[in-house]
């Protein structure tokens, strides 16, 4: 018998105290590890595809407001400006709203290509045909697998925001590429396709555009590229605002509230019941053991190593919990991966830094909710807990 | 025959708030290697202090402890928790056995506390099982055990290290006549057979007979001594 052992028949002395234990440090870890790696692949995704000298120009108010489309040329004609293309966003769904929305965008193909072709990677045949199909679209990998679309085919992508004059809300479109990311995790979900074919349809909003994406002769120049940007549109009706592409991307993601704060809350939150959970039951179930405690001081084991069998108890237990919960939640994120709502964010599996930073978690839990049943139990004098068991 | 265990001038005083209990002042006693010592007397007499200071579960305000030729009224906690492992198996009242642990790893506990390997650790605990007649039952937890069965795990533990000395607090305190008598019996054979130097503590006059003397404690002090 090793004093391991010990530590794991006394783990398990009250079978069900420990299940429910078990179960509710699980929990804590399910929610941690699920969170934490959406945090983590969504400041992938927000990052991925940036590039440093690139700056998006959006309305002032926010980026929902559209600017007009005159805006382009006069962006282009800035100096340091080398490169400039637009986009709109289209609210974009396939048959059926609820279920299957994607990122659409309608772009101007050559300007665009020009700008984004390491981000959505062609074969030169595609990206020709893109360029010359008026009703040419090209989709992500990811977005095609799901729903078995094939490069020549005709689809019809709805919008939920706008229609046509004829009351339709969807458009036919033909698929003139496939495009893959500039790597493996890179998500591949969205639709870009002609804005010249959307915009003489719509019966709103007409030659508008919603970002206008610019690049720069180098980064050194962004900050005053950004600000003659946005000089020469003040105190006009559509102000503008002009931030780098990655702090545009964060702004994006921040209008659902700011993720790491929410994250962090909720993990707080959960770990900080856990541990008043956890920390309660241990000390009274030591307090359950005093005598026993007392016995094997007795026996002659020292109080360092009483200590040491406590804390241990303690930690195994917020282990156990811990690699069930991580375990679970990297099968969860596996499957939400697959998942047409999951598929938007890349590459959602469990990084082994997560999985790291939750058994470095398991290990802290365990060490805190053991402290004070372990301190008491080397404080504790021998005469003390033979009297008081 | 040589001194195990002597105690010179021994004083001990407990608080109890204000107020200062003394326990003993000046208490001598002498103890030799393979005595069967019954320690009786009534309450508040001193007897659980002394068997306190005897196992170093305690330590004296002033005085000298010494363990065969060893002065142990000075070590620190970590050196008596060494000194207790080494040298003295403890019975008690109640048993105090593991309940998570059966028998056998009841007895095997104070093996922990050795070099012994594990081969060595489970002839030594089967012997000792044997010793007590409980070696059938060495998977058995000790809710599955009698009151006296589970007195038996426990002197195995007490002998299992093979330690000179065995303190035992009221070991038949909780148990029947016919079974006392039976605890008792095992504990002389203890004595007789491997020369274990045991002191008792008791209540019962019947039990004290087994020993091979009885000191009478009163108020701190031995009043007599009965051979």
């Amino acid at each position: 018998m090793t004093d391991f052992d010990l530590v794991w028949k006394n783990l398990f002395r009250k079978p069900l105290r420990t299940i429910l234990l078990t179960v509710s440090i699980f929990m804590a870890f399910l929610i941690f590890g699920i969170l934490t790696s959406l945090n983590v692949a969504l400041d992938r995704a927000t990052g991925s595809g940036s590039v440093s000298n690139r700056l998006v120009v959006s309305n002032k108010i926010n980026f929902t407001q559209s600017m007009p489309y005159a805006y382009i040329n006069r962006v282009a004609a800035i100096p340091g400006v080398t490169a400039v293309t637009y986009q709109n966003w289209f609210g974009a769904y396939y048959q059926d709203q609820r279920a299957s929305r994607f990122v659409g965008f309608a772009v101007d193909p050559e300007t665009y290509m020009a700008i984004f072709h390491d981000d959505a990677r062609l074969t030169d045949a595609e990206r020709q045909a893109f360029l010359t199909e008026r009703t040419g679209v090209i989709v992500g990998k990811s977005l095609a697998d799901r729903y078995g679309w094939k490069v020549g085919q005709t689809i019809p992508i709805s919008s939920n925001i706008y229609s046509q004059a004829n009351g339709r809300r969807s458009w036919d479109m033909k698929i003139s590429g496939i495009f893959t990311g500039a790597k493996p995790t890179d998500p591949t979900t969205a639709i870009y396709f002609h804005y010249s074919y959307i915009n003489e349809t719509i019966t709103f909003n007409r030659d508008q555009v919603g970002t206008i994406t610019v690049v720069t002769a180098s980064p050194d120049q962004n900050d005053q590229v950004a600000k003659a940007i946005d000089a020469n549109f003040a105190n006009s009706p559509a102000e503008t605002s002009t931030v780098d592409e990655k702090t545009f991307s964060r702004a994006f993601l921040k209008q659902a509230g700011d993720l790491n704060f929410i994250v962090t809350m909720v993990v707080s939150a959960a770990f900080a019941a856990i541990l008043m959970i956890v920390s309660t039951t241990l000390v009274s179930a030591m307090r359950e053991r005093t005598k026993e405690i007392g016995v094997m001081k007795t026996l002659g084991f020292s109080s360092p190593r009483v200590l040491r069998m406590v804390l241990g108890e303690a930690v195994l237990l917020s282990s156990l919990g811990a690699v069930l919960g991580l375990g679970a939640s990297a099968f969860i994120l596996t499957g939400l991966s697959k998942s047409p709502v999951g598929s938007n964010f890349g590459d959602l599996s469990m990084s082994p830094v997560v999985a790291l930073l939750g058994l470095a978690l398991a290990v802290s839990l365990g060490l805190v909710t053991g402290a004070v049943p372990a301190l008491s139990a080397l404080r504790m004098s021998i005469i003390e807990a033979l009297n008081r068991g | 025959m040589s001194a195990l265990i002597q105690l010179k001038n021994v004083k001990k005083t407990y608080k109890r708030g204000k107020e200062s209990i003394t326990i003993f002042d000046g208490l001598n006693l002498t103890i030799e290697q393979g005595d069967f010592v019954a320690i009786m007397g009534p309450s508040g007499s001193g007897k659980t202090t002394l068997l306190n200071l005897l196992g170093g579960t305690d330590r004296s305000d002033s005085g000298e402890i010494n363990f065969d030729g060893e002065r142990i009224d000075g070590y620190n906690e970590g050196q008596l928790a060494g000194w207790r492992a080494r040298s003295v198996g403890f019975i008690f009242q109640f048993y105090n056995l593991m309940p998570v642990l059966n028998a056998a790893q009841n007895v095997e506990l104070p093996l922990m506390l050795t070099k012994l390997s594990s081969g060595k650790r489970r002839v030594n605990v089967e012997t000792a099982l044997k010793i007590v007649g409980l070696w059938d039952r060495a998977k058995h937890k000790p809710k599955e055990l009698s009151g006296g069965q589970q007195q038996r795990v426990a002197i195995a533990r007490a002998i299992v290290s093979d330690p000179k000395f065995l303190l035992c607090d009221e070991p038949t305190g909780d148990l029947d006549r016919n079974t006392a008598n039976d605890i008792l019996g095992t504990l002389q054979q203890l004595n007789q057979d491997l020369g274990k130097t045991i002191v008792m503590v008791t209540h019962d006059p019947e039990a004290a007979r087994f020993a091979k003397r009885t000191l009478h404690l009163d108020k701190g002090v031995f009043a007599e001594v009965t051979q």
